[in-house]
């Protein structure tokens, strides 16, 4: 019994108490980060913004959560109720699902796995089976055609997204997460990190992550004009809610990813005293912020792609360049002997 | 515990919590918000008009052709990650032989595009 105790339910305990703190820290960050992403769009169009919950509106993300806790939640009478159902389940519990890898400093990791990489890569492909789900059961016309769209778009871009990781591991040498941020910890601080010598793919990967997340200018799921508001038309109250917050969550994986990929994670810009007294865990969420403020300027100022040129970039731009690229970085580590071992 | 299971009890467990808070959040509003459906209410929304036809309709083949390059480059993508960690051990034939496997892929895709099936228009 004590042998039984010490050696699974207390690391349960243990484990699930730290998941727990880990979602809630991420789902009130996320709270902020669409309140930032609302002001961020107004103050580029010299808006306010939301201001009245709370001061300067802080408290806006919380009453919109009740809002939706509040709302009739209607099951469209043609639609398959249990698809209809599940699958804003499985789009929330896939993008929550990708953080147990992610670490947000030296060691904070709740699974310190040795595929983290093929982890993440695998749940982010399995994210279309929610948007297809939701299209399909819901029996309606306009969610069909934009989960079609939806899912064409997904499974384009996360092809370079794919070749884009290859090259960062060609680099690293591990499909561990913590091991890919130590194998960027140099002597130059933020110039040893992977954005400077993989600089097209970093761009590559940032542009893709947009895509990928159905961020503007790739938002062609929701054209409000044609397709009123996408796969999600016929939801409502929280389902609709779980859409959207596995939306941010997907695109707060995305900056991480980034973080962790090319901009050396939880280290420090300079390897020197006054930088390395502050905790990895302020460096990491500053550098996915600044990832974050890209994506909503993004937002801001560029007006939508058409479908045709989305496809364009994707297949017949990123692609070819990300696949010449992976022979680029493989023959530069082959020739001059700069392989990882 | 074993190794194995040390590593990977964590993301279960994870999954689990992640699973209960969204269940928490999806069943809230059949417990706690007013419900009053009528037939105009669940009708499937057609801006307005009655919905005619099935909507599970005929869609553009393209589709499905993304679909089947998606699988080829995924499945690439995954073959290429055992390659790229132990690049530094496999020496030039390791780095030859994925040459000529990327080469052969870039013929197919190039086939691809001269076929069309990259188009949109």
């Amino acid at each position: 019994m004590a042998e039984f105790w010490s050696s699974y339910l207390w690391p349960l305990i243990v484990v699930a108490a730290q998941s727990l703190l880990l979602l809630v820290v991420l789902l009130v960050a996320i709270a902020y980060v669409l309140y930032a992403d609302r002001k961020i769009w107004a103050a580029v169009q010299i808006r306010r913004g939301p201001n009245v919950v709370g001061p300067w509106g802080l408290l806006q993300s919380f009453a919109d959560l009740i809002k939706f806790v509040l709302k009739e939640p209607v099951i469209p009478a043609g639609a398959n109720k249990g698809v209809f159902l599940l699958a804003p389940l499985v789009t929330c519990v896939l993008s929550l699902a990708a953080w147990a890898v992610i670490p947000v400093s030296a060691g904070w990791v709740i699974a310190d796995i040795n595929v983290g990489v093929l982890y993440i890569f695998a749940i982010s492909s399995l994210s279309v089976y929610g948007i297809i789900m939701a299209g399909w059961a819901s029996n309606s016309k306009y969610p069909f055609l934009a989960a079609l769209r939806s899912a064409a778009q997904m499974v384009s871009y996360e092809v370079s997204i794919g070749f884009v990781i290859i090259t960062v591991l060609l680099c690293a040498g591990s499909l561990n997460l913590s091991a890919i941020v130590e194998a960027q910890n140099g002597r130059f601080g933020l110039f040893s990190w992977y954005w400077l010598p993989l600089f097209p793919m970093f761009v590559v990967f940032f542009v893709s992550a947009l895509a990928e997340t159905n961020r503007p200018p790739f938002d062609l799921v929701e054209a409000e004009s044609e397709l009123v508001a996408g796969f999600m038309v016929e939801y409502g109250s929280t389902p609709y809610m779980m859409f959207m917050l596995g939306e941010y969550v997907a695109i707060a994986t995305m900056c991480s990813m980034g973080t962790i990929l090319f901009l050396g994670g939880w280290l420090p810009p300079a390897p020197i005293p006054p930088f390395t007294w502050v905790p990895g865990i302020v460096w990491f969420a500053l550098k996915a912020l600044f990832l974050f403020f890209l994506f909503a300027m993004v937002k801001a100022f560029v007006p939508r792609y058409r479908y045709d040129q989305l496809m364009r970039l994707g297949w017949k731009v990123f692609l070819p360049l990300s696949i010449a690229m992976v022979v680029v970085v493989a023959a530069v580590l082959q020739f001059a002997g700069l392989a990882p071992r | 515990m074993s190794e194995l299971l040390a590593d990977y009890f964590p993301l279960v467990v994870f999954i689990g919590v992640a699973l209960a808070i969204s269940l928490a959040l999806m069943i809230a509003p059949f417990i706690v918000a007013y419900k009053n459906p009528d037939p105009e209410k669940l009708s499937a929304y057609e801006c307005g008009f009655n919905a005619f036809d099935d909507a599970r309709m005929k869609f553009d083949v393209r589709f499905y052709l993304v679909a089947i390059l998606f699988i080829i480059f995924d499945l690439e993508v995954a073959f290429l990650f055992p390659w790229a960690i132990t690049f530094g051990e496999l020496g030039f034939f390791g780095f030859w032989s994925m040459m000529v496997f990327l080469a052969v892929l870039t013929i197919g895709f190039i086939y691809e595009w001269k076929k069309g099936a990259l188009e949109w228009d």
